[in-house]
């Protein structure tokens, strides 16, 4: 193979699959604010939250266009750049893209037609339907996905099959359950609705400094507040979850997100800061806060967390015994039916670890030529870089515990101090819209470089995995995807910005009929409205 | 005994090869007209509005038909693994053109009607006329080329290799037999469009669309007639060599496969077949002749049956064959040796059983709801919650 083209190929799929994720969170997390939104209008009636609605739907028209354009690059990519990842774990990993197909992307995208042409056509009641399945769909649509990623992370309910050579599925059932995914799922769907939240909060905040748009500012920064709120709690809550599975399932990525080297005494410190040096194998400068990292990642006091040292001792010994799995594999498919048993149970045997033979494969064409050096520093493969992972991790989780702080402030002033907010606050509130986005392509970051060299843990590694391609075709492409990518973005944020400038499309006629009747209700019952105070814009 | 034994691995590859089938009928049929309607946009329709009535009559709907085009690719991986390995990494460069062309299409329906600039529309027209007419020209230079076989072969280890420069590779798969399927596929799908327009729109829009619909029709069945022919006498069909292990393990190098001979030899065994290549020319015909007559509703459904016929008869004339191999002929991928494990075909066929009639109930409501043409009214009156 080509130098270069495992590199190219990583670059490009992380520059598509990170850029994909860009309009992704937004999509979940908007949906359900919208469907929101729609289900007070029908409930109450009042024409703000119709307006709403439909404002919020066109900014949420805008993202998800762009959701579902690069998702299509994603749904093809493994095909056309990862072939050799496509025939070895296509059996179960196929699977869970293809049903995420069948029971959500075509509810979300047959439904989303609706959501915008069909004000007219359909009864109140209909089209809040229409939007909830819209995001009904979109958030099974995440489940899916992570289904399959988490099975990249915990390669659970399959096996190697010498004939075929590839995994197979040997339970649906442990795909479907995989631990990981679940946590992943609740994960990944909070940080899309804390995403929009900020997103909501802050364009509403932006309105309110501007003294625009009040009505439609308050009451969205209401909802998104709250919702941003029990999102930011599960995010952190369910983040914990991850972590604590990854404790079980991937010991190296923990290890290089803690920095963590040795193995400590439990229940081991938590490095709150550091410096990681990758040649020394060591962490320097560190401020450590003792038992923590003992406390969540094994929830004891006294199971101990593996360091770097002692799992590349432990993948050393797992290479060996992978070249063992594939001494038998090749017997086995030189002899097919001829096979002596005993070669079979050998096999069988050691078939968990043929994935760290195929480490070997990097450096010379048979595994079974590797003698101990190659193997003693191919051991070393196994421990991703590990700065980029710490920081990532790190600052994502001080983004987390930010983001329930400021919702929790925006929740407290909505709610107990009549709506109304210091400038500082409605800044602060704009300048955030960023953050979500930043913490999210850390996590998928930390998820996906701290898997490394694996492209399934332990089964593939991530060398293997790639096409047969020139770096001719790759620069083609990555050239013409970076190209291309980047004038979408720069259309897609122009007519963001033009249409959160242009502000919500006001049914005039329909407003002042709701107002009319609202108004001969409260004088005939002489109650008094909720926004008696504020007249309507 | 286990639940999934319940059905015969074999009898599950041939459910899943029709399934595969019907996915990609299903994908022309309906993301085929919003292609279509793409690809005539700059001529059926001169002025702004006449364009936006003719976007919006495709505007709610083409994002559920694209969902056929991902499911398409999802069902692949999930059911043909080394057909979706070995195919999109071999066509590496086409599908990333095809890719870009897909991605242009939703935002060009979404973002055009966004700003009134007059420039900013056409630049979409155009960039909608690209996503519709390069990939159902694409299309159908792969299928073109998969009926000559592809210069590809596996590795021991089941790894697909294409020797060879890459863009000598891409320009290999611009040859004249390929390009012919490929104009049959565009001119088809443009058919197709044509029929949608003139259901669903009035007046010199609709009629410009049944001008253009009766020469692409017509150029299809022409095309579609000579590429058989050319078929018959130019090209080199492939046969195992023996009997096929119809339940063994998918390992495409345990069978023998030799090229020569025609592949219409099939018609020989399987004269029942012919059925699809006729439904193919007598849907053109009769929707030529619908669009020529005005009749709107029966001309789609023609449309649909010919194009229906067109690609079975693909599929039929290859089976067992899904991606025969020129460079090694043994590592041809057929129904019997490059589908999933037995367990996943039966867990996949089991979704599908569940969601499939879902799926095509939701989406004949939504067309329900949606029925009727688009008037120029439509479109002016509604400018903030249409295209």
């Amino acid at each position: 193979m080509e130098f270069g083209v495992v590199e190219l190929s990583r670059l490009q799929f992380a520059m598509t699959a990170m850029y994909h994720f860009l309009f992704v969170p937004l999509t979940l997390g908007l949906s359900i604010i919208v469907a929101i939104m729609e289900t007070v209008y029908v409930m109450t009636g009042r024409p703000i939250w119709r307006q709403m609605t439909k404002f919020w739907g066109t900014l949420f028209g805008i993202n998800f266009v762009l959701g579902v354009a690069t998702g299509i690059t994603m749904e093809f990519q493994f095909g056309m750049n990862w072939s050799y990842y496509s025939h070895y774990v296509g059996d179960i990993f196929g699977a869970p893209l293809a049903i995420e197909g069948l029971m959500a992307f075509f509810l979300e995208a047959t439904f989303v037609g609706l959501f915008f042409f069909g004000w007219d056509r359909l009864s109140r009641r209909g089209h809040l339907l229409v939007t909830w399945l819209v995001a009904i769909g979109s958030n099974f649509s995440a489940l899916w996905i992570l289904i399959a990623n988490g099975w990249m992370q915990n390669p659970v309910g399959a096996v190697f099959n010498p004939e075929t050579m590839r995994m197979e599925m040997t339970s649906f059932f442990e795909v479907l359950f995989n631990e990981v995914a679940q946590a992943k799922f609740v994960h990944t769907v909070s940080a899309g609705y804390v995403t929009a939240s900020f997103f909501v909060l802050g364009v509403s905040c932006w309105y309110l400094l501007k003294g625009r748009h009040q009505e439609l500012a308050r009451r969205s920064i209401a909802v998104a507040a709250a919702f941003g709120l029990a999102s930011a709690l599960s995010v952190v809550v369910l983040g914990d979850e991850s972590g604590y599975e990854t404790s079980h399932n991937q010991k190296m990525k923990l290890a290089a997100m803690e920095g963590m080297w040795e193995t400590e005494p439990a229940p081991a410190p938590f490095t709150l800061f550091g410096i990681p040096d990758q040649e020394a194998r060591e962490t320097r400068y560190a401020i450590q806060i003792p038992w923590m990292m003992g406390l969540i990642g094994t929830r004891s006091l006294t199971q101990e967390i593996p360091g770097i040292h002692e799992l590349v001792d432990e993948a050393e010994e797992r290479i060996h015994r992978g070249v063992i799995a594939y001494d038998a594999l090749m017997t086995i498919r030189a002899e097919r039916d001829d096979t002596p048993e005993d070669v079979r149970a050998t096999f069988e045997e050691y078939s968990d670890d043929l994935g760290y033979a195929l480490l070997l494969k990097r450096y010379i064409e048979d595994p079974r030529d590797a003698d101990d050096a190659l193997i003693a520093s191919t051991a070393w493969d196994t421990v991703p870089t590990v700065w980029p992972i710490f920081w990532a991790f790190r600052i994502m989780v001080g983004l987390g515990f930010a983001f329930i702080a400021v919702m929790a402030y925006f929740f407290y002033r909505a709610s107990f101090r009549g709506m109304r907010f210091p400038r500082w606050a409605l800044t602060l509130g704009v300048i955030a819209i960023p953050a979500p986005w930043i913490a999210a392509e850390l996590g998928w970051f930390v998820a996906e470089f701290g898997r490394q060299p694996w492209t399934v843990d332990g089964v593939l590694p991530t060398a293997l995995s790639v096409s047969h391609l020139g770096i001719g075709d790759l620069l083609v492409t990555l050239a013409g995807f970076i190209a291309f990518y980047t004038v979408l973005f720069v259309i897609e944020m122009a007519l963001m910005l033009k249409y959160i400038r242009k502000g919500p499309f006001q049914d005039v006629e329909e407003t002042d009929t709701w107002m009319a009747r609202h108004e001969h209700r409260l004088r005939t019952h002489d109650g008094k409205g909720p926004f008696a105070e504020t007249p309507a814009e | 005994m286990v639940l999934y034994e319940l059905i015969d691995y074999d009898v599950l590859r041939v459910i899943w090869w029709l399934l595969l089938g019907v996915l990609l009928i299903g994908f022309a049929l309906t993301d085929g007209f919003d292609m279509g309607v793409g690809a005539l946009l700059p001529f059926v329709a001169k002025t702004d509005t006449e364009r936006r009535v003719v976007i919006n009559t495709v505007g709610p709907v083409w994002e559920g038909n694209q969902v056929w085009f991902i499911l398409g690719g999802g069902a692949i991986f999930a059911a043909w693994p080394p057909l979706y390995a070995v195919s999109f990494s071999g066509f590496y460069l086409a599908m990333f053109l095809v890719l870009a062309a897909l991605i242009l299409r939703p935002v060009g329906f979404k973002y055009r009607s966004k700003r009134d600039s007059e420039t900013w529309r056409s630049r979409w027209d155009w960039a909608l006329f690209v996503g519709g007419a390069v990939p159902a020209l694409v299309f159908g230079v792969a299928v073109g080329n998969v009926l000559q076989g592809v210069p590809f072969y596996l590795t021991e280890d089941l790894m697909p290799m294409y020797p060879g420069n890459f863009i000598l590779k891409l320009l290999g798969l611009l040859n004249p037999f390929a390009l012919l399927a490929g104009v049959v596929s565009l001119s088809m799908l443009l058919m197709h469009g044509a029929a949608w327009i003139s259901l669903k729109t009035e007046g010199a829009v609709a009629a410009r669309a049944r001008q253009y619909g009766t020469t692409a029709g017509m150029v299809a069945a022409a095309g579609y007639a000579l590429a058989g022919l050319w078929l018959h006498f130019g090209i080199d069909g492939f046969a195992l060599v023996n009997d096929p292990v119809a339940s063994g393990p998918s390992n495409p190098l345990y069978s023998e496969v030799v090229q020569g001979g025609s592949w219409f030899a099939v018609y020989g065994d399987r004269p029942w077949a012919l059925i699809a290549p006729v439904l193919g020319f007598a849907g053109i015909a009769l929707a030529i002749m619908g669009l020529r007559a005005g009749r709107e509703v029966s001309t789609l459904l023609w449309s649909k049956m010919g194009i229906l016929g067109i690609i079975s008869s693909v599929g039929l004339t290859m089976f067992p064959f899904i991606l025969p191999s020129t460079l090694d002929p043994n590592s041809s991928l057929t129904v019997w040796d490059a589908s999933s494990s037995h367990q996943t075909l039966f867990v996949m066929l089991v979704a599908t059983v569940i969601f499939m009639p879902i799926i095509l109930a939701y989406t004949a409501w939504v067309y329900k709801v949606l029925w009727g043409k688009v008037t120029e009214d439509d479109v002016t009156g509604n400018s903030d919650s249409v295209y």
